[in-house]
């Protein structure tokens, strides 16, 4: 069924604010409700992931269909993604075989990601001072190295207070950055969640 | 109780200055708001993506629904609308991933009404969930910037640090990358690894800057009052600590 919008918005803020004031002031109606809708919001999050998981599908069997470029991944993929609910639910998600698609190829492929991962970072940072090169740019390269050495010494040589002086990084500045952009942050998420309130973004179109 | 009072006065300050700035914009006009080089770049790369007929690519992260992490995916569900709007002219409209299914929902809901509205035909291919785990998003996002013709990547959402996988494959494939997050730990990748990154509130000032509306100038507005409230409350504490009233 297609809502019309003004009806669609009319529920999305009466909801929002009653999940909104569930928080704030102590009625049992408003907790309960609130509750409620958080449940019912999960459950549709789970429905979501499984058409999640049907548009993935999709994708790649259109990608495998008209032999679109790279389309032998595509086609890895499917065959990947039908052996996994073959097994997972014939056998079950705890059993041995299930287990061994999970430990013996998801977390080996993953884990080289984030092998490649530590390189692509390492040649950013470096990259970083020929892209853009400004005085905070060469504060971030010299506390990576700082941060980095400091942690890891080179043959055991350790360079007498440079350990105090990471932890005093660590601790002091970059503590008080975090903070200041996470201040930001918090503030960027009201302003959105009102806007939302007020209908003005309206992600819900229909 | 009190911290409870404190914070619902806290919004309801927040969304009076809202709506005080909204309908002071309509009366009079809005004075500049701050340059940042990030949505100049994203506003000229829009534009020439248009004129030679490449795509533009939206990714909104990982983060669901039902968490903090929505707002960041809201703030790319408002940019994409702004920018499915703008390229519809385009015979190539925007193509967008994310790693959540209720995302990918809203975000195909938003392109095919876009394409609805503007007389375009909607692909169900340009709204894709790419990977549900870090890495498998990433990998599937990669995919995709090498093999659609991609003339500029934003990316807005919840990452981790595997955004840096998706600024190099943007780097390599020759595309502009404008990266922002609610994840303070990507910020610093995205810092490092993105041709323009967003860091803090930049990320969710998008709206204003792309012209989604004029709510979006208004909160920007209302946040920067409330920043500068914020910040006073804290050396204000932090004297009272200091003299041992607090």
């Amino acid at each position: 069924m297609k809502l019309k919008f003004p009806i669609s918005t009319a529920v999305a803020i009466a909801v929002g604010l009653i999940v909104l004031l569930g928080y704030f002031l102590s009625s049992d109606m408003l907790v309960g409700l609130r509750v409620a809708f958080l449940e019912w919001a999960v459950i549709l999050a789970a429905f979501a992931l499984m058409v999640g998981i049907v548009n993935l599908a999709y994708v790649h069997w259109r990608k495998t269909a008209t032999a679109q470029t790279n389309s032998i991944y595509s086609f890895v993929l499917l065959v990947s993604l039908l052996l996994t609910i073959l097994v997972v639910g014939w056998f079950g998600p705890s059993h041995e075989f299930s287990r061994w698609i999970f430990n013996y190829i998801q977390v080996p492929l993953e884990t080289s990601l984030m092998a490649l991962l530590a390189i692509i970072l390492a040649y950013a940072s470096f990259r970083l001072l020929g892209r853009r090169l400004n005085t905070v740019s060469i504060v971030f390269v010299i506390t990576v190295l700082i941060v980095l050495i400091a942690a890891t010494p080179v043959m055991g040589f350790d360079v007498p207070g440079l350990s105090e002086f990471r932890d005093w990084i660590v601790q002091v500045p970059s503590v008080a950055g975090t903070r200041g952009i996470l201040l930001g942050v918090a503030l960027g998420i009201i302003a959105t969640g009102l806007r939302i309130l007020l209908g003005s973004d309206r992600p819900y179109k229909g | 109780m009190v911290m409870k009072i404190l914070g619902l006065v806290f919004i309801l300050a927040f969304l009076g200055l809202m709506i005080f700035f909204t309908i002071k914009s309509r009366r009079q006009r809005v004075g500049s708001i701050r340059e940042i080089s990030a949505f100049n770049r994203l506003r000229r790369s829009i534009g020439l993506s248009v004129e030679s007929g490449r795509r533009m690519h939206l990714s909104l992260g990982r983060g669901n629904l039902i968490s903090t992490q929505s707002a960041v995916a809201f703030v790319g569900l408002s940019s994409l609308a702004r920018i499915a709007r703008v390229t519809s002219v385009s015979d190539r409209p925007p193509v967008s991933t994310s790693g959540d299914g209720s995302v990918t929902i809203l975000m195909q809901d938003t392109l095919r009404t876009t394409a609805r509205q503007y007389g375009g035909e909607y692909d169900p291919m340009s709204g894709q969930l790419s990977g549900l785990t870090p890495f498998s998003y990433a990998a599937g996002t990669l995919s995709i910037i090498h093999d659609e013709d991609i003339s500029a990547n934003l990316l807005l959402g919840s990452f981790g640090s595997e955004v840096a996988l998706i600024n190099e494959a943007g780097e390599r494939s020759g595309s502009l990358t404008l990266a922002g997050t609610d994840n303070v730990a990507a910020q610093a990748v995205i810092y490092a690894s993105a041709h323009e990154p967003l860091i803090g509130e930049e990320t969710y000032a998008s709206g204003a800057y792309l012209g989604v509306g004029r709510m979006h100038v208004a909160s920007l507005q209302a946040q920067d009052i409330l920043r500068w409230v914020l910040a006073g409350a804290i050396v204000i504490g932090s004297i009272l600590k200091l003299v041992g009233v607090l």
